[in-house]
């Protein structure tokens, strides 16, 4: 709907929609034209009268073009014409030009003006429902449809030399007659009208969208969507680039004909449009090429350009009411008071609220330095609330600075029971270890370890909650540095790393906990082998822990295959969170149940035994019996005890003398 | 993390008692769990004995906080109070002063509280108290010592001042990297 409305202030910008060649050429031949100097309004408008009211008859998507056609001279809109109509008009001599165009010409005058009912004279008497009529014939489509039968230039040009004849602006030539007793009744007819008029506009952009099955005719007729060849890509590459409106405009025409390849692709490959799309994206939005055809990648193609355009609008301001101290309805008072604009995030939290405008800096309140809230994306709520901490737990935060989820996690438990906040950087843990004290977090040990050595620091807590290290593409809003700073390395390192913390997040779980066992991991970013791989790779390898769901109410269910790649069954109950969908930043959460392990062990035990029964009952190879043989076991075991001591640092002496001894 | 020396509690108990007075007993025998506390890198923290048993098993250097961090010890052997434990401090509190709205900021920006900006106050305050200053709404904000007694500040005129800052709130943003 925005993209409509946008449209209405300016002319929508065209697409190449004639073939290259034809296109140049029509461009040099208006510039002979312009030389002419600019043609005078009037002439249009005698034009307009004398081709029979082409204009108000034309249906649909022609409507603009015959508004555009009507405003030039002669022998431009020949050549207009017959580019638009005719596919060989090359081949017309220059001399023939005229009359044959002019055949042409009243061809599809005689063909349009079926279509028109009422009287020239009426218009022009009438001008405001005249206008109007106009408007609501000739606009609507035009705004619907891409206009791509003209060359950009032209359609440029025509701008420049007719402005007041772009169907948005006629309309605002209504606005701008002053307001009589006489005329005062039709403009508010005629404002009724355009209400009216936008509200069925707004019904029909939504239906198109919805389904476009209605206006898919038209379209056909219309849609001459060509790709820039390849010199003209370079070229654009070694110019300045692009301009940003074709570039939007040119997007969006991909996205369309990718989306009904079979019936507008344009016998070009379905890979030479993705090529063009995702080097437009790179441009329009900033990415590198990399991160670009990862992430559109992961979308239907016109999903992915909703991703892309949602990453450039910051996520609204949310803050979390800190329950060890206060109440969310008190807090919220308090700030009002203070002249914030606020109001509860949703219904699935009771302790989030969202910032809407705010006087004073919401970051540097008395309410804030007294803990009495944390300003926290709702996003990271989420893996706190799969996590469902209870009191009296054991929980570890392995990645946890700057303290959000930890001090929600120890809200959460009511002070009791104890957390350990590990972050691997210690300059990080000082902005944690700020915010636990602030929000009176008492039952928090803070510490700084590499993640991955924390089975051996401690073990057997009740549940684990991972937030990994990521690239961060769910939050490019925040940090648009990602667009370019990530490359395949990046991507290879961190889901090695996470790959790495996830078992080692499930190790430190005490499987036996009679509360707990559980193991949420999260990221804040969408890419799949961050996150359902790694995922997929937990449960491979640890037999022993099982997805389960999050007890998350909304969020799009994770992918059980990619691109070729097959992930478990169950992957389906981890969530991801998207920008353009959630209005939060792209997250993803995964819960994890840990149980025993005894008795995969007592099945693999099984499972040898049935091997070695094989081999006997083949008659080959009877099963050895186990004996000891201490005169050869004794060296091996003096060997062992030697390099047990090695390994502890304490000097042996040497082998012969040991031997001997 | 080691237990606090004779002369460390003494140090640390001095000073406490100087805002809670009696009530520093109430901070050594808790009904609900056995607390103590623990000096780890010259600062004070405040844990309860579970946490501190299982806080036993991270290492010297990797141990950064654990439960509630009272202050430090200086070079010098003195004990400074951090305003992370304006918490125990504001729930045992003898003598309170409760400044008004627009005493607030200059208050949490660092500066003393002068008589203009002095809302409430505990009657028969001694001068040179240990006090906890709170909002009008009873959000503990920091804490500081008095200038005057109680009875003197009758005679001063608005911009007197009448508590001494020693920490606000304020601090977790101003010296969130110097504070632990």
């Amino acid at each position: 709907m925005g993209r409509r409305a946008k449209n209405k202030q300016e002319a929508p910008a065209p697409l190449h929609a004639t073939p290259f060649q034809n296109g140049k050429k029509s461009n040099g031949k208006r510039k002979a034209d312009d030389e002419e100097g600019p043609r005078p309004q009037k002439k249009v408008k005698e034009f307009v009268e004398g081709s029979s009211v082409k204009t108000k008859s034309k249906t649909e998507g022609k409507g603009d073009k015959s508004v555009k056609k009507s405003k030039k001279s002669k022998t431009t809109k020949i050549s207009e014409e017959e580019e638009w109509g005719a596919d060989g008009w090359e081949d017309v001599p220059e001399d023939n030009l005229a009359t044959a165009a002019q055949e042409l010409f009243n061809d599809s005058d005689g063909d349009e003006a079926h279509g028109f009912t009422g009287d020239l004279q009426d218009l022009e008497d009438d001008e405001f429902d005249a206008d109007d009529d106009l408007l609501r014939d000739g606009v609507p489509k035009q705004e619907l449809t891409f206009s791509d039968d003209e060359s950009e230039g032209e359609e440029n040009e025509e701008e420049k030399n007719f402005p007041e004849e772009t169907d948005s602006e006629a309309g605002d030539e209504d606005d701008d007659e002053p307001v009589t007793g006489k005329n005062i009744e039709a403009r508010s007819r005629a404002l009724d009208k355009k209400a009216a008029r936008e509200a069925e506009l707004d019904l029909e952009d939504m239906e198109a969208a919805q389904a476009e099955e209605s206006d898919d005719d038209d379209m056909e007729e219309d849609e001459r969507f060509v790709l820039p060849t390849a010199e003209e890509r370079e070229k654009e590459k070694t110019g300045a680039g692009p301009d940003v409106r074709d570039l939007q405009s040119r997007m969006q025409a991909c996205v369309r004909v990718l989306g009904k390849f079979k019936k507008l692709g344009a016998g070009r490959s379905r890979s030479e449009y993705i090529e063009q799309l995702l080097a437009d994206i790179c441009s329009y939005y900033g990415y590198n090429e990399f991160l670009a055809e990862k992430l559109f990648s992961l979308f239907p193609t016109k999903e992915a350009i909703e991703f892309f355009e949602a990453n450039e609008v910051s996520r609204p301001v949310t803050i979390r009411t800190n329950t060890l101290r206060t109440r969310r309805r008190d807090l919220a008072q308090a700030l009002i008071n203070r002249g914030v604009n606020l109001e509860p995030i949703g219904k699935w939290t009771s302790v989030g609220l969202q910032v809407f405008e705010t006087p004073v800096p919401i970051g540097a309140t008395p309410e804030y330095m007294a803990g009495h809230y944390m300003l926290q994306a709702a996003s990271s709520f989420l893996p706190v609330l799969a996590l469902d901490p209870q009191p009296k737990e054991r929980v570890l935060d392995m990645a946890s600075a700057p303290g959000g989820k930890t001090t929600y996690i120890s809200a959460l438990m009511q002070n009791t029971g104890l957390v350990f906040a590990n972050d691997s950087n210690k300059a990080r843990t000082k902005s944690l270890t700020a915010n636990v004290h602030r929000l009176g977090c008492k039952n928090v040990v803070v510490c700084s370890y590499d993640g991955r050595e924390f089975p051996k620091v401690m073990g057997g807590f009740d549940r684990v909650l991972l937030d990994a290290p990521c690239s961060g593409t769910g939050v490019i809003s925040k940090d648009s540095s990602v667009k370019v700073n990530k490359s395949d390395r990046d991507f290879t390192l961190l889901a090695h790393l996470q790959k790495q913390l996830i078992l080692c997040a499930i190790d430190s779980v005490d499987p036996s906990s009679s509360t707990g066992g559980y193991v949420v991991y999260s990221t804040c970013s969408v890419t799949v082998d961050e996150n359902e791989a790694v995922v997929d790779y937990a449960l491979r390898k640890r037999p022993n822990v099982k997805l389960v769901d999050t007890g998350l109410a909304f969020g799009r269910p994770g992918y059980k295959s990619y691109r070729g790649k097959k992930f478990d069954d169950k992957v389906t109950l981890t969530r991801r969170f998207y920008p353009h969908v959630h209005n939060m930043d792209g997250f993803f959460v995964a819960k994890f149940k840990v149980s025993k392990r005894a008795k995969k062990q007592a099945e693999e035990t099984e499972r040898d035994e049935k091997v070695g029964e094989r081999v006997t009952a083949n008659g080959e190879e009877e099963v050895e019996k186990a004996t000891f043989e201490d005169e050869e076991d004794k060296a091996i075991i003096q060997n062992a005890l030697r390099k047990q001591l090695k390994a502890k640092g304490i000097r042996v002496k040497p082998k012969a003398v040991a031997i001997a001894g | 993390m080691r237990p606090l020396t004779e002369e460390e509690t003494k140090t640390l108990f001095t000073k406490l008692a100087n805002y809670i007075g009696k009530n520093l007993t109430q901070l050594i025998d808790r009904s609900d769990e056995d607390y103590c506390f623990r000096l780890h890198k010259d600062r004070v923290f405040y844990v309860s004995e579970s946490a501190m048993r299982l806080a036993i098993s991270v290492a010297r250097p990797n141990l950064i906080s654990l439960g509630t961090c009272f202050g430090k010890f200086s070079k010098t052997g003195k004990f400074k109070l951090h305003i992370t434990a304006l918490d125990y401090l504001a729930q045992y509190a003898k003598y309170k002063v409760w400044i008004k709205p627009n005493g607030e900021m200059p208050f949490l920006y660092g500066n003393h509280v002068v008589k203009a900006h002095l809302g409430r106050i505990t009657e028969d305050t001694p001068e040179h108290q240990g006090v906890v200053v709170y909002n009008m709404s009873d959000i503990p904000l920091g804490f500081g010592v008095t200038a005057r007694s109680t009875a003197d500040t009758r005679k001063l005129d608005p911009t007197a001042i009448l508590v001494f800052h020693q920490s606000d709130v304020g601090e977790y943003l101003r010296d969130e990297d110097t504070l632990f």
